[in-house]
């Protein structure tokens, strides 16, 4: 019990800064350093308490389950998490700005649960506190119409979304008997039909929660209109969760179903589902990104596709793909944040984040110019940036059994044509001259952040064992995850 | 050898450097007269009793491409060395004013690369100074900025060059065939070059393919017709003392290309394809004699007579091909006929560019025919002297042209009759239309404004005479050039 | 280690120019300048002591790290012939380009910068012996490139320099295509390149990863029908990025081909060598034409690059010592002589006429105002034409001699190639330089110190070349003697 308790505390600490967070906001609604402070504050507690205490184990039957895996995403979630406080500063409206900040630790609560758990029912509702939240974040500026839209639709697709889940969990539920997916994972035979759909819609559930098609819809406008901080974390932690909770019940829970989508060798199961998913993400999202002229609709897109390129990694479903898919989402989370960090400065000192608010960004702030260039350079998949490796990875990965070469033929052109959109972007921010004389904004905070962000993601490409290595050092990813994968 | 190529080399670095132009042409002048004391040292000490290639020098170059820095000569290369240190200065002072310092360059470069040319013996070496004198003679052509003269020194380029890579690529073939690019080693091959080809390649034709890359290369440099349309606008467009060393020595690249690459290579397709060459020599004697006789220009008129003169020489050397054994005499007495054509074509063609260029200067730069007449009157010893020139050209005996056309038509009509008989109406035609010179400039009625037209200046003399005394020393005493190549 | 020190300089270069204040802005072409001279001194270095005894090993300079053990890729550099050879090459040209770049005011920090990181990627490839390596640094040109075309370039620059980096990464996807399908089909869980380069990959494999790979680098190169990028790229960059790009980058194209296509799968290459020559041949021979068409200078330039590179990817085909020895060498022969003509065209003539239209150039009477200037350019275009007595005749001797063993019924067109550049430069120096007409003199900024400095340079390197190519050649025919390349070499034997 007492190693349940330590093993919760992170989360725990959340909620008490959270609480506390709330009762500053409403003794001193204003006092909106000493909010940001308290809430970094207790992030910092959390991820003490995280990195100090480790416990590894299976509590509540499954219900929490921690191990280095597990810890180290709740770790990564966390950091995100504190990235778009800070971000939030910048870019949340001063009215409620307590209850902003309260809202998103509930959802980094819901995420840091969705790390550490094996059972279908604490996933979707750890989901679902996840996701409330962000709904609320998204509609967050009242002033603003478009911040309105995405509210509502981030909120009227989730539910829908969440309704496939739910289906697709209880029928998984309904014929194995069980919410554990150790336990699921001892069925074998033929699939029932029922387990099919169930399967079927879960993917679904999932296709909205990492934003691919064909529930990528929501994205460009939530991304848009949403306050970018609020943004930053749908995009960046929101992503890491679903992916990483997706990986889990596909190897973990389903492993004996995986099928294959390789070309001409078709087997039924979910990696052809994803395989399809996968291709349409890639081309979509892609292709969509190149007429765009807002960068937040621009990253929109490109997240649709860098959810493809993850699901390509997916379907391989043996160890090394796994362990690209993980090191590549949080490549990718980092690099997102990142980017997102530069247009919460920008929106601060242009008033927008069209294509044009970027121009003359090199001369005004060369500093943020650079860390945008290292960024979406990193996106586009150029080393010596860690999103080089990433893909580089994820695509020997995906390719090393040999049966996902059209996937890999599709995902590489598609990422050379992606460096197009980046390079417009980038062509506004550095070589364009600025319309009008621009004073920079001080954003200190802000700023100190996407440069370390940008320094890590330089780090993680010159060194990508910095992470590979508790990915998959003492095998972590095969002994947790795919223990029962059955090939 | 190595020292004679360099001197002027070194002098045209020596002349860049000079401070006016009168020091560049007392410096370039005092380098050429070093260049012809030297070349003039040589032909005096090559041992004639022993004959062959003497003075040999060998380093390695390119070891891995078999390239060497191989140099010698032979009595022919002497010939032509001491050719061209002879009409190098003879261009320089008839130059007269109007010369740059650039231009005493470029003419120190282009006899740098003409020596080169003379007595360099492996293949790669003999090509880079072979295509590397197109550069100074290039810029030489263009140098009067004309429309006309760029046009033509483009032309006169890319034709050459085009020969170039056409012989290039013949000599790699003969390479890969032989692995060597030594001329004396290749020429001692001789016949095995021709089925060493047929095997390197499998295809027994790939020898005529490579002869006729290499003909293709050399006939234009000559040039033979058809194969000649770039020559009568280059020569034409340049100024004259730039002329003299086309026609002088540069045209003698190609000659001295035939006997030395190609007749020691490939004895049994000169056999058996000589009559077509030699229709080719006839075609070029007749055609540009014909074309000769059409001109008004003076200097489009020489250039075709140039071109016909050095037909003499190519049907000299087809002629003595095509015969391989039998006639020693006669072969002999055509090969030196052609020797010798080739170092009075030299000569006379230089003085006569020379005269044009006189006249040009005079005229300002009028040499039309008809622009003229009757300068016998008011010019005697201009006259005389260019009198004694077209002479010359066209073989009056006792003057140095007709011992080398005596002697190629003597051994000719031994050896293919009808060749020469054909040949000899070029012989008619030439002095039609050299006649037709004298008479038409030089006779007839002054017109008015030419009463005042100067006569021959002395330092203008000077640089004539020379080369009027050479003419009537060697048709006097050819021995004196024949001995070089002969064994006594 | 020494071969560290290369790239290293340039990188390090160029993050110390980022932190220059603003104020200090002047100081980065100093900076650079430092660079690229520690970088030719270490690049001269490992070319004089490489070590040519026959007893000597065929690679030199060795050195390996782990670096991301989990997938067999590991920090390996090293050198043969060839990379020493290009390492100068690109010693040479990154100096001088700084030279020529001495007068680059708007926001010098960002263009040495991004100049740096160019050199030091090319650096990078031309000694990895890891594949992976190799395209990192392969591809961490390709976005300086962008920048610099983009910010500091001239005519139709946003255009230009957006074509040449889309030609660039989709050249890259493709490699990354086959590399990753290599290292996948191999199974050795390495990316080194001799281990690679053992073999054992099917004839049905090698036939399309050969294909894919080589066609990914030769986009680089310039290989025809995918070369539309270099003009429009060349013209659009500014002096010293021209120079990078005809100079050293495709080099790095044609490099690579020849390290990692080749190299790993003979048997594809067989297969499809005499397409690729006949696609070389039609870049020799449709580059020369399109120049002579050309009214702009640079692009006359630029088309003959395409020509010139067409020389050096036939050369690579032809599978013996002559023509490809003579393939490296017209790389450095071309990288230098390309390098040359495009400063001239780029900065001696356009910062000052602010024209290259070949009309216009005539009517200046360049030869007059600046003398200097149309001196190098004579001296380039006639090293261009591959006359001899420069670096490009020997060059392009070797490959018409490996041509007349491999495809002799190629010759004549590569011959005709020959005839119509020598036409197109002759045509170019010509009418710009040597005016006909009535001209207007004008007066300009006399040549600048840096700039003779940098001309004197390469035109030394040039001819000097041309005189010794043993240098060259010596170091470069012994690498096809090496493990990695000897299987590759079909030698007639010659008597």
């Amino acid at each position: 019990m007492t190693n349940l308790l330590i093993a919760l505390a992170p989360e725990a600490f959340l909620v008490i800064t959270a609480l506390v967070v709330l009762g500053i906001g409403v003794s001193a609604p204003k006092a909106r350093g000493a909010i940001t402070a308290a809430t970094l504050l207790g992030g910092l507690v959390a991820a003490a308490a995280l990195l100090l205490h480790p416990v590894d184990g299976n509590f509540l039957h499954g219900m929490v389950v921690l191990n280095p895996l597990a810890r180290l995403f709740k770790l990564v979630l966390l950091g995100l998490g504190l990235v778009s406080v800070v971000f939030a500063a910048e870019s949340f409206p001063k009215l409620h700005f307590a209850e902003a900040l309260a809202l998103l630790l509930f959802s980094m609560v819901g995420m840091m649960l969705l790390a550490g758990t094996e059972d279908l029912l604490m996933i979707f509702l750890a989901l679902e506190l996840t996701s409330l939240p962000l709904y609320i974040l998204a509609a967050f500026a009242k002033e603003s119409r478009a911040s309105a839209e995405a509210g509502l639709k981030y909120f009227l697709i989730g539910s829908v979304a969440a309704a496939f889940l739910l289906y697709g969990l209880s029928l998984i539920y309904g014929v194995a008997g069980s919410t554990n997916l150790r336990v699921i994972a001892k069925l074998s035979g033929d699939p029932d039909p029922l387990l099919i759909a169930g399967i079927a819609l879960t993917l679904l559930g999932f296709a909205f929660k990492i934003a691919v098609v064909p529930f990528q819809l929501w994205a460009p406008d939530v991304y848009e209109g949403a306050p970018t901080a609020a943004a930053a974390l749908i995009a960046s932690g929101s992503k890491v969760a679903g992916v990483f909770i997706l990986t889990k019940i596909l190897t973990l829970g389903l492993g004996h179903w995986t099928g294959t989508a390789g070309w001409g060798q078709f087997a039924p199961g979910w990696a052809p589902v994803l395989a399809l998913m996968a291709a349409a993400s890639v081309v979509l999202g892609n292709v969509a990104a190149l007429v765009q002229s807002n960068v937040k609709r621009l990253l929109a897109y490109s997240a649709i596709a860098h959810g493809g390129y993850l699901l390509i990694g997916l379907c391989a479903a043996d160890a090394p793909s796994l362990t690209a898919v993980l090191f590549y989402v949080i490549i990718y989370a980092l690099t997102t944040a990142g980017a997102f960090g530069v247009v919460v400065i920008v929106e601060k000192q242009r008033g927008g984040s069209h294509l044009e608010d970027f121009e003359g960004l090199g001369k005004s702030s060369p500093v943020l110019a650079l860390c945008l260039l290292v960024f979406l350079i990193s996106l586009a998949g150029i080393p010596p940036l860690a999103g080089f490796f990433g893909k580089f990875y994820l695509f020997t990965s995906a390719l090393a059994n040999g049966r996902h070469l059209w996937l890999v033929i599709l995902a590489v052109a598609m990422n050379a044509v992606s460096l197009y959109y980046y390079l417009i972007v980038l062509k506004h921010a550095l070589v364009l001259p600025a319309p009008k004389e621009t004073v920079p904004t001080a954003a200190p905070a802000s700023k100190f952040l996407v440069v370390l962000l940008a320094l890590a993601v330089l780090a993680l490409g010159l060194a990508p064992n910095a992470l590979i290595g508790p990915l998959s050092n003492g095998q972590t990813v095969k002994n947790i995850i795919i223990n029962t994968l059955q090939k | 050898m190595t020292l004679l190529t360099l001197i002027p080399f070194l002098g045209a670095l020596l002349v860049a450097c000079a401070p006016s132009c009168r020091i560049a042409r007392a410096v370039g002048l005092a380098v050429m007269a070093g260049v012809l004391a030297f070349a003039g040292t040589l032909a005096i000490t090559y041992d004639r009793a022993a004959g062959g290639i003497q003075f040999l020098e060998r380093h390695a170059w390119i070891p891995s491409l078999g390239i060497e820095y191989f140099v010698g000569a032979d009595g022919m290369s002497l010939m032509l060395l001491l050719l061209t240190a002879l009409i190098s200065p003879f261009a320089l002072l008839a130059a007269g004013p109007g010369l740059s310092k650039l231009h005493v360059v470029l003419i120190l470069l282009l006899e740098t690369t003409l020596l080169g040319t003379f007595t360099a013996l492996n293949f790669i070496h003999w090509f880079v100074y072979y295509e590397l004198s197109l550069v100074p003679a290039f810029l030489l052509i263009r140098s009067p900025g004309t429309k006309a003269a760029t046009a033509a020194a483009l032309r006169f380029f890319i034709y050459t060059l085009l020969g170039g890579i056409a012989l290039l690529i013949g000599f790699l073939a003969i390479q890969l065939a032989t692995g060597t690019w030594d001329l004396i080693h290749l020429a001692m091959l001789g016949p095995k070059v021709d089925p060493l080809l047929a095997a390197q390649f499998g295809w027994p034709p790939a020898g005529l393919l490579v002869f006729c890359c290499i003909f293709l290369g050399l006939a234009v440099k000559v040039p033979v017709v058809p194969f000649h349309t770039w020559l009568p606008d280059a020569y034409s467009e340049s100024p004259s003392f730039v002329t003299m060393l086309l026609t002088g020595l540069m045209s003698k690249m190609g000659v001295y290309g035939f006997l030395r690459l190609l007749v020691p290579l490939f004895p049994q397709r000169m056999q058996e394809l000589s009559t077509p060459l030699l229709w080719l020599a006839l075609a070029t004697i007749l055609f540009s004699a014909f074309a000769a006789l059409a001109q008004t220009d003076l200097k489009r008129l020489f250039a075709y007579s140039s071109i016909n003169h050095l037909g003499y020489c190519l049907l000299g050397i087809f002629a003595v091909a095509s015969v391989p054994l039998g006639a020693p005499a006669a072969r002999a007495a055509a090969t030196n006929g052609v020797l010798l054509q080739i170092f009075n074509h030299g000569l006379t063609a230089a003085t006569l560019f020379c005269f044009v260029g006189f006249l040009e200067r005079r005229s300002g730069g009028l040499r039309g025919m008809a622009d003229f007449g009757g300068l016998r009157a008011v010019a005697p010893v201009f006259t005389g002297l260019m009198g004694i020139a077209i002479f010359s050209s066209l073989g009056l005996p006792g003057l140095n042209g007709f011992v080398g056309e005596f002697l190629i038509f003597g051994g000719t009509l031994h050896l293919v009759w009808w060749a020469a008989a054909l040949a000899v109406i070029g012989l008619f035609v030439t002095a039609v239309f050299l006649l037709n010179i004298l008479q038409k400039v030089f006779a007839g009625p002054l017109p008015g404004h030419w009463s005042k037209f100067p006569d021959l200046t002395a330092s203008e003399i000077l640089t004539v005479v020379p080369s009027i005394g050479l003419m009537f020393l060697l048709g006097i005493f050819p021995q004196l050039l024949i001995a070089l190549f002969n064994k006594p | 280690m020494i071969l560290t020190a290369t790239f290293l300089s340039a990188f390090l270069g160029a993050g110390l120019i980022l932190l220059l204040p603003e104020r200090r802005a002047s100081l980065a072409k100093w900076i650079a300048l430092l660079a690229v001279l520690a970088g030719l001194g270490g690049a001269k270095f490992a070319f004089l002591s490489f070590d040519h005894s026959p007893a000597a090993p065929d690679y030199q300079f060795l050195t390996w790290l782990p670096w991301i053990p989990q997938l067999g890729i590991s920090f390996f550099t090293g050198a043969d012939g060839i990379s020493v050879v290009l390492l100068l090459l690109t010693g040479i040209i990154a100096v001088t380009g700084v030279l020529f770049s001495w007068n680059v005011t708007h926001r010098p920090r960002a263009f040495f910068a991004f100049y740096l990181i160019i050199i030091g990627g090319v650096y990078g490839v031309f000694q990895s012996f890891d594949l992976f390596l190799l395209f990192v640094f392969y591809e961490i040109v390709i976005i300086p490139k962008y920048f610099l075309i983009a910010a500091w370039g001239s005519t139709n620059r946003e255009y230009g320099a957006m074509k040449l980096t889309m030609y660039s990464v989709a050249g890259s996807a493709l490699v990354l295509l086959a590399l990753i399908a290599t290292y996948a089909v191999s199974g050795a869980q390495t990316f080194d390149l001799f281990v690679l380069s053992r073999g054992g990959f099917s004839s049905g494999f090698q036939a399309w990863a050969f294909p894919v790979m080589f066609i990914g680098f030769a986009v680089l190169a310039g290989l025809w029908p995918l070369h539309t990028w270099a003009p429009t790229g060349h013209v659009a960059a500014p002096t010293a990025v021209s120079m990078l790009l005809a100079g050293v980058v495709m080099k790095l194209g044609s490099y690579s081909a020849l390290r990692v296509a080749m190299t790993l799968f003979p048997e594809g290459l067989g297969q499809w060598r005499t397409s690729f020559a006949i696609l070389a041949t039609a870049g020799i021979v449709l580059g020369a034409l399109v120049a002579l068409a050309q009214k702009d200078l640079k692009f006359t330039v630029g088309y003959s690059s395409i020509a010139h590179m067409g020389f050096v990817l036939l050369g690579l085909m032809t599978l013996n010592r002559a023509g490809m020895g003579g393939a490296v060498l017209q790389m450095f022969s071309h990288g230098i002589i390309g390098g040359l003509l495009f400063a001239v065209v780029g900065r001696m003539i356009y910062d000052r006429t602010h024209t290259r239209d070949i009309a216009d150039l005539g009517k200046m009477d360049l030869l007059k105002a600046l003398p200097f200037a149309t001196l190098t350019f004579t001296i380039a275009s006639v090293a261009s034409m591959g006359l001899p007595g420069f670096s490009g005749f020997i060059a392009e001797l070797t490959i018409l001699k490996g041509s007349w063993i491999a495809f002799p019924w190629l010759l004549v067109p590569a011959g005709v190639g020959i005839v119509i550049t020598v036409a197109f430069t002759l045509r170019a120096l010509q009418r710009a330089f040597y005016p006909s007409g009535e001209p207007m003199p004008q007066s300009f900024d006399p040549i600048t110190f840096p700039e003779k400095l940098g001309a004197v340079l390469l035109m030394a390197v040039t001819v000097c070349l041309g005189v010794f190519p043993s240098m060259l050649l010596n170091p470069i025919l012994r690498s096809f003697q090496a493990p990695l390349m000897h299987h590759l070499v079909q030698e007639v034997t010659t008597k």
